[in-house]
């Protein structure tokens, strides 16, 4: 076991320190070191997009990316998407267009969604398409789930609206 | 009497005939009485006093899940086919 | 059948109910227990496709100081060489022993040799790696019709080939040959206008489930083992544990976390019974994981397969004779799907004269597995290739040839039983009445090549034994306790089947899957049965707890449970004169005390399931490549509980056959290796890869199911295979055989390399 080293972050708006080994994934970390399960490991090497979080403006995939290149970051992962207030509105149209059935891959794909969605708050479906295209799912198809995101989008544009 | 469909693989038991005539109020009886008539077939059929867990029994349109004790009617249709199971 | 057809719950669309755990990532999957003191586990798998083990040295690697225990097959307890029922399949113990450890022999690359478990999961890694294993090389055998040859390597010395209890004389890598076979091929050729004979191959693939396998296991000082872990069916993981292990089922608890997909892939267990023996050993916590590798490396695959299939049609386009021959890999143990594939190859049609011939073949690639309607869309791959060849030379319309010859309520299936009342005809006149079918397409825009295909598939679903416990609080709501694994919404589609029969709604029903000390014994969530046959153990649950507060009514009013009706939800019954109701909710409060009603269901009846498929697609000839412009699957589901999730279900099929027809497959090389076990080579579909899918659902009520259900998982993916390649065949003008459709193989066809 190598020496582990000291890493300062903030994840989902709190600071946090963790030790953790130069060789462990950011994934590892999250999950093993500080029990945010909700981001998943399907392949390890960064095809499947279940481990998807958010690092800055970037998604990443953090099966590839170090724990200790966290440092200095801002993390959200799925666990930071909903507030207080309720589910975010992407959660929410996943929910009622039924986008998910066994969900291994939902978290994933609801991250990359918030960040499509940040950029391009007016995307067409092949936009949506090409933008989750890192993200696997084997149980939808994606029908849904490009509804779901294309009509979380409606939604959040009708929030903007009635916020100005 | 039922009517047993012959497994085509089991026909070199019947001399060929892929359809029989059995007499018997549960597949037990009909397997019984099938084997006295084309001596072999139990043991195709059974291991002991059970069906073989490859094969699958329906009776008409119905996949039967009583093994030896089903029920079967003078009007019933028998077959023996190759068990299968689903992902 | 109800009497009243209205339904109030079934037929809408709630919100699932795990649905919040599984959008915020807090539901819980196998890989996310945690013990504070857990050992994890790692397996070292045999990097020959084909060897013998002559000796393992596990000295060093017990030297680790991270490591507590390592294992080999000789931990294993001694099972017999027998054929024993295992739940609800049929299975050799000594076969699913072996392919937890290797003990003789290494069979396919990726066969667990060895086991260790240590106080971190790089130790692990570390210390398999130190294991010292003395192999003897054998040459592998990688092709069926290769491994049938009379010189070709064996895998098992002592396998012979079963045949309806008849010795043959075989190959000794054929497990097995069935027959299906009724009038007269002979004749029927020869009445044929028409015949069509061609040779078929599909590849090796996987079902790709996104959650890899996973297996936390505990035992206790008394005894008890307990196992955490992703599966299909807790209960087919207690019964396999249980004869590998050769402990009692009661000692068994296996707890059903949230699972990650499986399609038929997590049924067969791998390494749960490693992560016991190694718990039972340490007595510690084990947690293992697969790696995606270890996934594609060393778990039951589809079996790739060789189908000849040889039809006769008349002029009319009537069916005369049909024969095939399925020749399907089992991998390295006997148990392919191959039985299934012969079952469904000609399933949708009536045809008065056909054989059909089945082969099990073993070689050395992973022990095959399920996955979705196992061996049918192989088989219709095959068939449905060869009908649209012969309506292509007869010039006819492939859905009219199909509403010709299409199987209907009291024609012979083609394995001897007769159909009971089915919709496959109904899911054709959908198909030609669909404004996709209506819609002509340019076969050739800007150059490129546009095809269309159809194709229509069979799966016959299944009933089995199911268990669900209903639980009437004080408040009203109800518990459903039931074993299923939900991997697609059936929480919520049994959950509203009870909600129907008790008047309530979904919101009102809490269903919980839970573990195997908490419910009867429930069969897998596979063979499309889940909303089926644990649909119906809910509603027989329900109808038990209706009674049940009847009585409860009965007594308040003072009135016999006769005199108390029920109607949406409220208890209804007149007294004096007076009309008297009281609400579900208002009951539960005066029952005073629990109502429970606890179910076993084992029923028959589930009603075969049908579907049809469209698909309009381009073949960019410079490059090969196929893109699907649209697709339209329709399928008879008999009644649609939750018609968002049986849509899903059908979508996700569709998705999962495009990658078939035209990406997926497993490379090997001449050592036997896989060449591609990663998602970057192993090529699933995208988001980006496919259209909209439009599904279609078609409901001719199951007689078999009170409220018509027949299952709706499996159907969906055996259509797309031929539907794809009739399509590509008809925009290329050459008839694409082998799967799958890559685009060297389309421009290899094209005559383009």
């Amino acid at each position: 076991m190598s020496k582990k080293t000291h890493v300062q972050t903030e994840i989902n708006g709190e600071g946090i320190e963790f030790l953790c080994e130069p060789r462990q994934s950011l994934l590892e970390v999250l999950r093993d070191e500080l029990h945010l399960t909700g981001a998943k490991e399907g392949c390890n090497n960064g095809n499947c997009g279940a481990c998807t979080v958010l690092m800055g403006d970037r998604i990443v995939n953090s099966c590839i990316v170090l724990g200790v290149e966290a440092e200095g970051e801002k993390i959200e992962t799925i666990e930071g998407i909903a507030t207080s207030e309720g589910l975010h509105p992407i959660q929410q149209k996943f929910l009622e267009h039924a986008a998910l059935q066994c969900g291994i891959c939902t978290p994933g794909f609801i991250v990359s969604s918030k960040a499509l969605l940040e950029q391009n708050p007016t995307p067409s479906e092949e936009d949506v398409r090409f933008w989750l295209a890192g993200n696997l799912c084997r149980c939808t198809g994606y029908h849904k789930i490009v509804e779901a995101v294309m009509d979380a989008a409606k939604a959040l544009n009708t929030e903007v609206a009635d916020n100005a | 009497m039922a009517l047993v469909s012959v497994p085509s693989l089991m026909q070199d038991l019947t001399a060929g005939q892929d359809q029989v005539n059995i007499e018997g109020e549960t597949i037990r009886e009909i397997i019984l009485n099938f084997d006295k008539v084309f001596p072999g077939v139990k043991d195709r059929l059974c291991d002991g006093d059970r069906i073989k867990p490859f094969i699958a029994v329906y009776i008409g349109s119905e996949l039967s899940q009583a093994g030896m004790r089903e029920l079967v009617s003078p009007d019933s249709e028998i077959h023996f086919v190759p068990a299968i199971s689903g992902g | 059948m109800p009497e009243d057809k209205e339904f109030k719950v079934i037929g809408t669309r709630p919100i699932r109910h795990d649905g919040i755990d599984k959008v915020t990532g807090r539901a819980a999957y196998g890989a996310d227990i945690h013990f504070p003191d857990m050992l994890h586990g790692k397996v070292l798998r045999s990097p020959y496709a084909h060897a013998r083990i002559k000796s393992i040295d596990i000295s060093k690697a017990s030297s680790h100081p991270a490591v507590k225990c390592i294992i080999t097959s000789d931990d294993l307890p001694l099972v017999e060489d027998t054929i024993t029922e295992l739940g609800e399949t049929v299975i050799n113990l000594k076969y699913l022993s072996d392919n937890i450890l290797a003990s003789d022999k290494a069979l396919y690359k990726g066969h667990p040799v060895a086991a260790v478990a240590a106080t971190d999961p790089y130790a692990a890694e570390e210390a398999i790696n130190m294991i010292e294993v003395d192999y003897e090389i054998l040459e592998p055998v990688l092709d069926v019709r290769q491994a049938m040859e009379p010189d070709a390597p064996v895998l098992h010395e002592s396998l012979k080939t079963e045949s309806m209890g008849k010795g043959e004389d075989q190959s000794q890598n054929v497990a097995s040959h069935s027959q299906r076979k009724h009038g007269d091929l002979e004749a029927g050729f020869a009445a044929a206008d028409i015949i069509v004979e061609r040779d078929f191959s599909t590849a090796t693939i996987h079902q790709g489930y996104i959650e890899t396998h996973n297996a936390t296991a505990q035992y206790n000082e008394d005894g008890e083992l307990t196992v955490w872990c992703s599966t299909q069916g807790a209960f087919g993981v207690r019964d396999q544990l249980s004869k590998i292990l050769k402990m009692p089922v009661s000692k068994i608890k296996v707890v059903p976390m949230e699972i990650g997909g499986g399609f038929g892939g997590k049924v067969q267990v791998y390494i749960k019974p490693i992560a016991a023996l190694l718990a039972m050993k340490t007595r510690k916590p084990v947690k293992m994981t697969m790696t995606r590798t270890e996934v594609f490396e060393g778990t039951g695959p589809a079996p790739g397969s060789y189908i000849r299939v040889k039809l006769g049609a008349d002029k009319t386009g009537k069916i005369t004779a049909a024969e095939a021959h399925l020749i399907f890999e089992a991998g390295a143990y006997p148990g392919s799907a191959v039985g299934a594939g012969s079952l469904c190859i000609f399933a949708p049609y009536k045809i008065d004269n056909l054989q059909i011939d089945g082969y099990d073949v073993v070689l050395n690639k992973p022990k095959s597995s399920a996955y979705r309607a196992p061996g049918a869309p192989n088989a219709c791959f095959a068939s449905e290739c060869v009908i649209d060849e012969i309506c292509q030379k007869l010039d006819m319309d492939p859905i009219k040839f199909r509403l010709i010859n299409g199987a209907k309520e009291g024609d012979r299936r083609c394995d001897g039983p007769i159909y009971p009342k089915i919709g496959y005809l109904e899911t054709v006149e959908a198909a030609q009445q669909h404004g996709h079918y209506a819609e002509s397409i340019d076969k050739t825009p800007n150059g490129k090549l546009r095809g269309r295909g159809v194709a229509s598939g069979f799966w016959m679903n299944g009933g089995g034994r199911s268990s669900v416990t209903i639980n009437v609080n004080a408040d009203g709501r109800i518990n459903l306790i039931e074993g299923s694994t939900d991997i697609g919404g059936t929480r919520a589609s049994i959950a509203m089947q009870a909600a129907e029969v008790l008047g309530l709604s979904s919101e009102d029903i809490m269903p919980a899957v839970v573990d195997t000390d908490s419910v009867g014994y429930t069969g897998v969530t596979g063979g499309s049965r889940t909303t089926f046959a644990t649909g119906i153990a809910a509603i027989n649950a329900a109808e038990n707890i209706r009674a049940q507060m009847i009585g409860v009514v009965a007594n308040h009013w003072e009135l016999k449970p006769s005199d108390v009706k029920f109607k949406d939800g409220t208890f209804l019954a007149q007294k004096n004169g007076e009309e008297l109701q009281m609400t579900f909710k208002e009951v539960a409060a005066v029952a005073g005390g629990p109502l429970v009603g606890s179910v076993t269901a084992s029923p028959g009846g589930a009603g075969n399931g049908f579907a049809t498929h469209i698909v309009d697609l381009e073949v960019d000839s410079e490059t090969g490549k196929v893109d699907i412009l649209r697709y339209t699957a329709i399928q008879d589901v008999g009644r649609a509980i939750h018609p968002s999730y049986a849509e899903g279900q059908v979508e996700g099929g569709v998705a999962q056959g495009v990658g078939w027809a035209l990406s997926e497959g497993y490379l090997y090389n001449d050592e036997g290796h896989m060449t591609n076990a990663s998602f970057l080579d192993y090529r699933m579909p995208t988001s980006y890869d496919l259209p909209s899918i439009e599904t279609v659902l078609v409901e001719v009520p199951n007689p078999g199911h009170p409220y018509g259900v027949r299952g709706a998982g499996e159907v969906p993916l055996v259509p797309p295979l031929a539907a794809i390649a009739n399509a590509v065949s008809r925009a290329i003008g050459v008839r694409m055989t082998e799967l799958p459709m890559s685009p060297d193989r389309v421009l290899e066809a094209m005559g383009s390399i």
